[in-house]
């Protein structure tokens, strides 16, 4: 009882309190400082949307001294972006198709949130994902499009599976933290498909070391500008958020999240769970892989393919705030900056890399609990909830 | 300013500590509110108090580790504030924390001098340490060996340590953080002599606690706390156990359990020959057998660390044994996993709630049902029905007494009394075949302890075979209807819980044969 953790809650009323002779009046409710109302309360209400937005905004006035540094103008340089993103139909399908393995990757960062695991390896996952949707497809190269399609996709499913449970797998039985596995694992990805694709996958017709293509049949076409992996993600952002939220394996996922040994107490199997876990963010980035595999030209494997989606991955679950749903306005956002930033360069002169910049700008503010600090001093209950929550 | 030779030689003028309006805050908690008190020379003053009434926070404040709101400290008549620790010990206040202080690396003379170095010659003065360390120990009759490794000593000696630093500070005052959470009964008579000794010497003592029978033992004056203020003071002498108690929670507290005979009937646990490693991997629990019948309570008593942990997590499930078996209504449970323990029908009332018991930031609601979310009716097949855990909730808020704003409140928000009553409530209420508790109480104010001793006795009665394991022996004494001594991981010695005798059963937990 000395202990300084309980300090918040000395001179609470509810224990015990049948206050027979008075002691001074009651404090009000435990841990419930007085709400402030008006415009405040709002923002600290909704503090997981404002804090996001925030950071975004902040990232983009800094961008624009950026790019005011190099003599163009700010305002012109982002409608010229965002006018393209959203504002015709071949920079609206672009970010769609952006945005398709965004969600996925966002999502496979989001699940290990939950358990506590930190996965900084989508990327790899990705990869696994793709190639072997590629050899796949490969292998059923005669059987018909829709079906070639879907062996592709639970191929890519499977694969980023696997590849991510074995860092699950690391740590429930070795404790080998995931941080470093994923990392070590992405690199191993690399490579061996360095070898794939030069060796027994390389498509001998390419004048570059990448895979067979995809059968025309098999590949995905856009319905009008709304690419067909679009409704897959959002339909999986959706059942992801409703697993976590409603069923009994979210809750096996959550506990573990919030106190492992609680949740081991309470006979959830610690082991079994953090390699699911990871498998099925593993499956979510292996999906990505697959339909960037399908969906995008030049429909093959090759180098580059994955980008630096398993890593945006990480932005935009930070950014949602390790919210399923937040993933999509999250991924809009950051497609919609890739989509543009050639448009950016065509009109300014302005390098497309000004796009990483804003990303890593909003990745730094949106993970430093400074920004919340300064936002919601004296009025959050508990400001540590406000740090981003991954790691124990 | 005469030093008289009574028993007690103190100076009923002087004003050692002089303490006026203080109030503090943590947000909107009001952890104190204007308390006034004083300490004088050689005087042994008892802060008690329930969890969360403001104790520690008022301690803090005299020895600098937090700042007032409102309010003054005077120590030796300087009324200036307390900037910190240093100042508070340059001003004569020493202070033992309940969590040492200590480097256990280190040598009791290395931490002695910890935090101010003397040197010869630019070298550390090690010899000069370890005499003064001799002095020290000889002067107020703590033995203890300079060159012994911290970690390598008993708590108590660890604790005997602590005090010396603070003495070798010259302190007037030394403040006593529950000093004896962590001594066994016979360590913690010890230190009782050795404050009475201390305070003969003219040294003042504040001793935080909420053990009464320490109060009443060692100090002179009481001051109780409630909810952040002082709701009594009281001249030792002048008061009881009964007195204090009422003091402490606003009303009459049964202090012993009324209970009728037990009538044990069918054996429901039986262990044999148990050997369970630690996370050392040493033999915590070392050839440990024991029968526990429905319908009687069985207490295991025992100072802390000798496997009562361990014994606990192998019956759980949650740490398997190394040998030797544990049957539960005559089936093997030895190798079984929390899950299956659980299905078996044992309810565990874990020794640490907030590592085991709950998971803080779920809603009370959740934590209701922490270990059944996937049985029914709490799920429909893969979908949890949360009609059914508000429901669930809300029944068990009514026939557990729990005081929270509603089922949705987190867990974490509640007081220890308030945390435990929930995890009793979830353990008890689906019927276990055995109760195994441990700690049940523990960090749990007075009107709690009541209230969950009580629902243990009435699992009994239902029917239900009882475990308890508890290092408080006073709660073995009055609950357990059997008690089983443990020492060195192995049962030393049982005993009807009827008229046990507590000097005894003190000596056998010490492991005196």
């Amino acid at each position: 009882m000395a202990d300084p953790r309980d300090e918040p809650s000395d001179g609470a009323p509810s224990q015990g309190a049948v206050a027979t002779e008075a002691p001074p009046p009651v404090v009000p409710e435990q841990g419930a400082p007085p709400p402030p109302t008006g415009v405040l309360g709002l923002l600290v209400r909704e503090q997981s949307i404002v804090v996001p937005i925030v950071a975004v905004v902040a990232a983009l006035a800094i961008g624009a001294a950026l790019i005011r540094a190099q003599g163009v103008n700010p305002t012109y340089a982002y409608q010229s972006l965002f006018s393209y993103s959203f504002g015709t139909a071949d920079g609206l399908q672009a970010t769609f198709e952006k945005m398709v393995p965004l969600i996925l990757c966002g999502l496979a960062v989001v699940i290990p949130l939950r358990v506590g695991l930190f996965n900084i390896g989508a990327q790899g996952q990705l990869m696994s994902g793709a190639i072997c949707a590629a050899a796949a497809a490969h292998s059923v190269r005669e059987a018909p499009g829709f079906l070639v399609a879907v062996i592709a996709m639970v191929a890519g499913i499977l694969g980023g599976a696997m590849w991510a449970s074995i860092a699950g797998a690391l740590k429930a039985s070795r404790g080998v933290h995931e941080v470093i596995s994923t990392i070590m694992l992405n690199s191993i990805a690399a490579g061996l498909i360095d070898y794939l694709v030069n060796g027994p996958l390389k498509d001998p017709t390419s004048a570059y070391p990448a895979s067979y293509p995809a059968p025309d049949a098999a590949k995905l076409t856009p319905l009008g500008f709304i690419p067909i992996g679009l409704p897959i993600a959002l339909v999986l952002a959706i059942l992801v958020a409703w697993m976590l939220r409603r069923t009994t394996l979210g809750f096996q996922f959550e506990t573990i999240g919030r106190n492992r040994h609680a949740a081991s107490y309470a006979g959830i199997r610690l082991g079994g769970m953090i390699v699911l876990a990871m498998a099925v963010a593993g499956g979510l980035a292996g999906l990505a892989g697959s339909v960037e595999y399908l969906e995008i030209d030049p429909y093959r494997y090759q180098d580059g393919i994955a980008g630096s989606l398993g890593f945006d991955g990480i932005t935009i679950a930070l950014l949602a705030r390790s919210s399923p749903l937040g993933t999509i306005p999250a991924a809009m956002l950051v497609g919609a900056l890739r989509a543009g930033s050639s448009t950016l360069m065509f009109n300014t002169g302005i390098q497309p890399e000004i796009v990483d910049m804003l990303l890593a700008i909003t990745l730094l503010l949106v993970s430093l609990p400074i920004i919340a600090k300064l936002i919601f001093r004296r009025h959050t209950a508990k400001s540590s909830a406000l740090a981003s929550s991954w790691g124990s | 300013m005469s030093q008289q030779e009574t028993e007690r030689p103190r100076q009923q003028d002087e004003r050692l500590l002089d303490i006026a309006g203080l109030s503090k805050s943590y947000g909107t908690v009001r952890a104190n509110r204007d308390i006034s008190l004083h300490v004088r020379r050689g005087e042994i003053v008892a802060l008690l108090g329930e969890n969360g009434a403001g104790k520690s926070t008022l301690v803090k404040q005299i020895f600098g580790l937090a700042k007032p709101d409102e309010g003054t400290i005077t120590i030796k008549g300087d009324a200036s504030p307390v900037k910190d620790p240093r100042d508070a010990i340059r001003r004569g206040i020493g202070m033992v924390h309940q969590h040492f202080q200590l480097v256990p690396v280190m040598t009791v003379a290395e931490n002695m001098i910890l935090g101010h170095e003397t040197t010869k010659g630019g070298r550390l003065d090690i010899d000069g340490a370890r005499a003064m360390v001799r002095e020290l120990s000889k002067k107020h009759g703590l033995a203890v060996d300079p060159d012994a490794e911290v970690e390598d000593l008993p708590v108590g000696t660890q604790q005997r340590v602590e005090i010396l630093k603070a003495l070798s500070r010259k302190v007037d005052l030394l403040i006593l953080d529950e000093p004896t959470a962590v001594l066994t009964p016979q360590e913690t008579d010890e230190l009782l002599s050795v404050m009475k000794e201390l305070a003969a010497a003219g040294t003042s003592i504040v001793f935080i606690t909420h053990k009464l029978r320490e109060v009443l033992a060692v100090s002179d004056r009481v001051y109780v706390l409630r909810q952040g203020a002082v709701v009594g003071e009281v001249a030792t002498a002048d008061t009881d156990a009964r007195g204090l108690a009422t003091m402490m929670v606003g009303r009459d507290v049964v202090l012993r359990v009324d209970k009728d005979e037990a009538k044990p009937a069918h054996e429901v646990l039986s262990i044999k020959d148990l050997v369970v490693l630690d996370d050392r991997h040493l033999r915590a629990v070392d050839g440990f057998s024991l029968d526990v019948r429905a319908g009687e309570i069985v207490g295991v008593a025992g100072v802390e660390g000798n496997g009562q942990r361990e014994l606990v997590e192998a019956i759980a499930g949650m740490r398997p044994p190394q040998s030797g078996s544990i049957d539960l209504l005559g089936k093997d449970i030895t190798k079984a996993n929390p899950r299956d323990t659980h299905v078996a029908g044992i309810g565990h009332i874990p020794e640490d709630r907030e590592r085991h018991g709950l998971v803080a930031s779920y809603s009370l609601a959740d934590n209701l049902v922490l270990n059944r979310f996937a049985e029914k009716p709490f799920c429909n097949g893969f979908v949890r029905d949360f009609d059914e855990v508000r429901q669930n909730a809300e029944a068990l808020f009514t026939e557990f007494d729990i005081r929270a704003p509603g089922v949705q409140t987190p867990a974490g928000a509640l007081s220890g009394g308030n945390k435990q009553k929930v995890v009793v409530a979830r353990e008890m209420s689906f019927g276990p075949k055995l109760l195994m508790a441990a700690q049940p109480t523990r960090g749990v104010d007075v009107g709690s302890i009541e209230f969950i001793h009580r629902r243990i006795v009435a699992a009994r009665d239902e029917g239900a075979a009882v475990l308890l394991v508890s290092a408080e022996l006073d709660e073995v004494l009055s609950l357990a209807d059997r008690i089983a001594v443990i020492h060195g991981g192995k049962v030393v010695a049982e005993l009807p819980g009827k008229d046990a005798d507590r000097t005894e059963i003190g000596r056998l937990m010490a492991g005196d044969q």
